[in-house]
């Protein structure tokens, strides 16, 4: 037989969820000793296609071939079997073990019970010099760098011999210096005759070390093409697409007065030790709608948790509607004129097993509208409740004593807006506000947010979604790695343009 | 079809069947033991008793009955506040210690008017249940390993003082225990001219049971119609959100352990100050055991302060019934063998509970739930669910 | 001094074990809370075992069969705790309470049943435990702890098991990532520190008087373990240093009235009871900032969710 030019092939493989398709006909062809990188936005599809791989999720149609011969994979564990390693975007290390018993966890080496690490270290060393990879085995992962940690990843699965190493958005966590020694790492894997599927959407990294680039866009298969033989402008139309899925009519205002005056804003991280907010500046005035665009996990969502008061920047002033509210409270935030519509609706936007007219005054229990002596005012609140439900066309079970939990996500998302909106804010911070939803809601909070606007609010949108950013938004900020690094106005820039900045390919 | 669906879904409905299961597991079990102890005995000297609890000595035994429910009920609602925060009040047991010395002290030393000590009860509990309350909001300690601590400082602090060597001024060296509670200081039998101490023909049934109720509908009041009770629930339920909406997480952690607290030293008030016991010092290595069945209440009511009423009355039922079974066979522990069982039952009974609301509720949340997985996919698959469960501590 | 030494070395004995048993427990990412409860029920098999078998049995069988039956026992109960955290994925918390609870009454009950009368004081022959030497009196639980201690190093630090144990503590997805059966290896820790619990509590409760009163169940001791292995981080050879440290705490209570600088303070043994708390308390407030917790101790692991 001969052997099949292919080690992996992923071929017409659709998996749907009900009311979506999240792989539609997609095929994934990874040659021996290559580099493919896999292409999409946020929801394109290629988490899902990967959790097929490791037998996560099973497709409904489609097979996958190793070495040209068809094989099952039911879970990880079969995918271990068949040589395929994984580095996880949140790495899967034991933080108190040392590097190198991370890397040997689950494949020991032993005598009668009895670790026997020396074999184990030499292993280590050996194949850290080979592939240059420095690590020191005797670390431990929470005392070392995020780059040292990925390193450990790498070698974790080079230490259970693994032929196909995938890379689920490496890059992400890493500083420049990281990131050229990652390429430089992947390109020696691929050398040795490793076969790499880099999954990312940052083009010029793209760029700099694939072969070859599968594109998804909205669960279905684009195209494959050669690096060499594309550019980033081709890949970037390839990832966003040309077609405008819907408009939302809007006419042109003039912005008034400044709202929102945000000054070198910087927030430390969670996630390593680098800022994930790096002396941000940024301003809304009345009447517009600025938009935070970017991929997801570039600051986006420290910012806003500094912004709203969830969480403290490290430096910074932030003023709204003249007031400086870089200390206050949530509370005080939200008395001086701010609305916010949370990323995470089921972390932070409602308390799920309270019932809908309960979180209909989640912000506003405390005004003498909804309490009198501490008791509160069940009428007032039902027919508040009534009242957006009615205004905002809330659809639910039982109407305000509806469970929050027992709605559906487009509904719990209506009523947050409902909720926001109606405080009659000065300054709306909408994060992803369409996240998830279908397309007549994600219709609806656009019509909410333009109609503030014209009332001479500011609104500050934080979004993910391309269309969202060129069909809502006044005026937008692209955010990259914690920093801004354009300003453009939707009418006279492009989406692949756009698409160059979010991907860190161009800066201003 | 739909209206009957949904009441029988209701969360109330469902919990009560849970309950429900769990007592009968527990009971259950106790009649195995019981038969294992005293073979065809086992009904006849044992669980009937059990299971007529105080009626089966009637008057005294309903006396019994409720003087034993008025400290469990306050327990109860000690440990069911706090889990509304989303805190584990274990301390309940150290608090009632607290807050019997206090009564004690005030009614035994000063003789002062019984509502004066049961004030003092209450504040002793509260400055108790406040403690854990600190540690948790400024240090970030777990609330259950520092009420344990406390609990037995708490013990070993009021006995040292109220022993004092053996001639403490509150300590009866004759019988090994405080003095009686006398006079003003005693909670009184007669109600509107009713004296339910004559009319049970049990000498410190006293108004406290009814005092408990009044407590239990208070606080339901307090947590279902008022803004305190709407933050307290919504610190409870989802942390996130309650910060989000400008909710002061910490005061609130230390509110509600002192609202605990209090209920508690509130329950060991109406318990001592009825003259129902006297407090044993020298009995320094057990904390009093209201303060663990208060858990035992608190679980079976899914933390339902009228729910605790009954609860409580249904521990107190089978503790009393146990104290009269043939002691030379069964010995009253037996009832408690059945309140464990019943906590153990309750620590998985929200498995239980989504069973039932599935069985009941057919179809309809499970469209729910599917419709929101893609957006699960949406995250790497093999996403950080340990962090995330982390933080939401 | 030799009269404290004594105390010391039992109290500490015992700290260490249970506080051994949680550290493995906690390792594999279950809070035992019921450590209290195993040690009743160890302590109370082992006296009834010990009271059973043949009054002329070489004392050295005795010691075996009944220190076994205690461990046994132990494991038995942990299952209890093991099942409701691990495989119903219960409040852990609330299981070790409720198990806590319960062995108390089933203690009650039993010995009260053995004794056939409504005391639950159970009374034993200790002599075959004691040994001498020199003028210090030793028990054989000191030199099964300290060879218990050792198996514990080795077994964490030096084994496949102990790695995987504490990998599931830690990381319990990391674990499942690498094939390591996360429910297996937590059952393992379970019933190892109902082992070590089940052990701990007959050492309580034999060396110290010839009648227990099972009223009082083990005195709290079980919840100070818990406070050795948090001051211990979690590592079995500062677990054995705390124990010692609480233990000369605890023993003051014991030999107060024969120091004579000690009773001129006039503090009662109560005081001196309590005084393990308080520094438990103190110790924790100022060593929570820094707690080298397993980190998804307490958390259920759900296969589905990884």
């Amino acid at each position: 037989m001969a052997e099949s030019e292919y080690v992996i092939e992923m071929l017409h493989i659709t998996k749907e969820f009900p009311g979506i398709k999240a792989n539609d006909d997609i095929t994934l062809q990874l040659r021996r000793g290559e580099i493919h990188a896999l292409l999409g936005e946020n929801g394109a599809g290629k988490s899902t296609l990967m959790s097929v791989l490791f037998g996560l999720y099973q497709p409904e149609q489609g097979v996958i071939k190793k070495n040209g011969e068809v094989v099952k994979i039911n879970d990880p564990n079969d995918a271990n079997d068949l040589n395929i390693g994984m580095v996880h975007q949140h790495f899967k290390l034991v933080e108190c073990f040392t590097v190198l018993d991370n890397i040997i966890l689950g494949v020991e080496p032993c005598h009668a019970g009895f670790l026997q690490k020396k074999q184990a270290r030499e292993k280590v060393i050996a194949l850290s010099e080979k592939y240059g990879l420095r690590v020191d085995p005797d670390a431990r992962v929470e005392d070392i760098s995020v780059g040292m940690q990925q390193r450990t990843e790498i070698l974790k699965m080079l230490y259970r011999d693994n032929e196909i190493l995938i890379f689920d958005e490496p890059t992400a966590v890493l500083t420049p210096q990281e990131i050229d020694e990652l390429m430089q790492i992947m390109k020696n894997l691929a050398a040795e005759g490793k076969s790499i599927l880099f999954i990312s959407h940052k083009l010029a990294e793209i760029m700099a070390v694939a072969d070859r680039c599968t594109v998804l866009r909205k669960g279905k298969y684009i195209g494959t093409v050669n690096t060499n033989e594309t550019t980033m402008e081709e890949l970037s139309a390839m990832m966003v697409g040309r077609q405008v899925s819907f408009k939302v009519d809007k006419e042109d205002r003039a912005p008034g007065e400044v709202v929102l005056d945000v000054q070198h804003l910087t927030v430390p991280s969670k996630l390593h030790k680098n800022n994930a907010v790096k002396d941000v500046s940024l301003q809304v005035r009345r009447g517009e709608i600025v938009c935070l665009a970017g991929i997801e996990g570039n600051g986006q969502t420290e910012f806003v948790y500094a912004l709203t008061g969830l969480e403290r920047q490290s430096a910074g002033t932030i003023t709204l509607c003249g007031n400086d509210i870089s200390k206050a409270s949530i509370r005080q935030r939200s008395k001086d004129g701010m609305s916010h519509i949370p990323e995470d609706r089921h972390k932070h936007g409602l308390v799920l097993d309270f019932t809908l007219e309960q979180n209909m005054v989640l912000q506003r229990y405390w005004q003498p509208q909804f309490q009198k002596g501490g008791f509160i005012k069940f009428d007032a609140v039902r027919e508040y409740s009534d009242k957006l439900i009615e205004q905002y066309d809330v659809r639910s079970g039982q109407g305000s004593v509806t469970v929050a939990r027992s709605m559906s996500g487009g509904n719990q998302q209506k009523a947050i807006v409902a909720r926001e909106i109606d405080k009659e804010p000065e300054l709306l911070v909408a994060v992803q506000p369409t996240r998830g939803l279908d397309v007549g809601a994600i219709e609806y909070i656009h019509k909410q947010l333009v109609a503030q606007r014209d009332e001479n609010k500011a609104v500050l949108l934080v979004s993910l979604e391309l269309d969202e950013v060129m069909n809502v938004s006044d005026r937008i900020l692209v955010m990259y790695d914690g920093e801004i690094v354009g300003e453009f106005d939707p009418r006279q820039v492009t989406v692949e343009e756009l698409g160059l900045y979010m991907a860190g390919a161009k800066r201003m | 079809m739909k209206k009957k669906q949904s009441l029988l879904a209701s969360d109330g409905f469902v919990s009560l069947l849970s309950s429900i299961i769990c007592i009968l597991i527990g009971l259950v079990v106790g009649f195995v033991v019981l038969l294992l102890l005293g073979g065809e005995k086992a009904y006849s000297d044992g669980f009937k008793q059990i299971l007529l609890g105080g009626f089966y000595m009637m008057p005294s035994g309903i006396g019994k009955e409720i003087v034993t429910a008025a400290p469990l009920i306050m327990c109860g609602l000690s440990v069911a506040f706090a889990f509304k925060t989303g805190l584990f009040n274990i301390g309940a047991a150290g608090q009632y210690t607290l807050g019997a010395f206090g009564g004690l002290i005030f009614a035994i030393l000063l003789h002062a008017p019984w509502y004066v000590c049961l004030l003092m009860a209450t504040v002793f509990g509260a400055v108790w249940g406040a403690l854990p309350g600190i540690f948790k909001a400024f240090l970030n300690v777990n609330e259950v390993i520092t009420s344990i601590m406390f609990n037995w400082i708490g013990l070993y602090g009021c006995n040292t003082i109220m022993y004092g060597r053996g001639s403490g001024a509150m300590y009866n060296a004759k019988q090994s225990k405080t003095f009686p509670v006398t006079g003003d200081s005693l909670i009184p039998s007669k109600i509107f001219g009713w004296d339910m101490a004559e009319t049970f023909s049990y000498k410190s049934c006293t108004i406290a049971i009814f005092l408990a109720i009044i407590v239990a509908v208070i606080l339901y009041i307090v947590l279902n119609k008022t803004t305190f009770g709407y933050e307290l629930k919504a610190c409870g339920n989802n942390r996130n959100a309650a910060k989000y909406a400008g909710i002061n997480e910490r005061r609130n952690v230390i509110l509600s352990m002192v609202i605990a607290g209090a209920l508690a030293g509130f329950g060991a008030g109406l318990y001592y100050l009825s003259g129902a016991a006297q407090w044993i010092p020298g009995d320094s290595t057990a904390l009093p055991s209201e303060g663990f069945d208060g858990i035992s209440v608190a679980l079976l009511a899914s933390s339902n302060p009228i729910g605790a009423i009954f609860s409580a009355l249904f521990i107190s039922h089978i503790t009393t019934g146990g104290g009269f079974m043939n002691a030379s066979m069964f010995p009253p522990e037996i009832a408690d063998i059945i309140s464990g069982i019943i906590i153990y039952l309750c620590a998985f009974s929200l498995l239980f509970r989504s069973m039932f609301r599935n069985l009941l509720s057919g179809s309809r949340k499970d469209k729910v739930r599917k419709k929101q997985t893609p957006q699960v996919t949406d995250t790497p698959a093999n996403g950080p669910a340990a962090a995330d469960g982390k933080e939401s501590e | 001094m030799l009269l404290m030494l004594k105390y010391a070395l039992m109290s500490a004995t015992v700290l260490m074990l249970v506080a051994l048993g949680g550290c493995f427990s906690e390792h594999s990412g279950v809070i035992n809370l019921a450590l209290e409860g195993i040690m009743v029920i160890g302590g109370l098999m082992g006296i009834l075992i010990l009271n059973l078998l043949p009054p002329d049995m070489l004392p050295v069988w005795k010691v075996v069969l009944s220190i076994a039956a205690a461990a046994v026992s132990g494991i038995v109960y942990s299952a209890l705790l093991a099942f409701s955290a691990i495989n119903l994925k219960a409040d852990q918390t609330i299981g070790g309470t409720a198990l806590n609870l319960l062995s108390t009454a089933i203690a009650m009950v039993v010995a009260k049943r053995f004794n056939g009368s409504q005391s639950a004081k159970l009374s034993y022959d200790n002599t075959p435990f004691m040994f001498q030497i020199g003028g210090l009196t030793v028990n054989v639980f000191l030199f099964i702890s300290i060879a218990l201690l050792i198996a514990s190093i080795i077994v964490l630090y030096k084994t496949r098991f102990g790695l995987r144990l504490q990998a599931c503590g830690e990381h319990p997805q990391a674990a499942d990532s690498v094939g390591i059966n996360v429910y297996k290896m937590r059952w393992s820790g379970v019933l190892i520190s109902g082992f070590l619990a089940g052990i701990g509590g007959f050492a309580y409760i034999v060396p110290a008087v010839q009648v227990w009163n099972f009223e009082v169940g083990v005195a709290g001791m079980g919840f100070l373990s818990l406070a050795v292995m948090i001051f211990g981080q979690w590592k079995p050879g500062r677990i054995a240093l705390a124990a010692i440290f609480f233990a000369i705490f605890k023993s003051l209570a014991n030999i107060y009235d024969s120091i004579s600088w000690l009773n001129a303070l006039h503090l009662t043994k109560e005081l001196y009871n309590m005084m393990p708390f308080a520094a438990s308390m103190i110790i924790l407030a100022f060593t929570s900032k820094r707690s080298r917790a397993p980190k998804a101790e307490g958390i259920p692991y759900d296969k589905g969710q990884r």
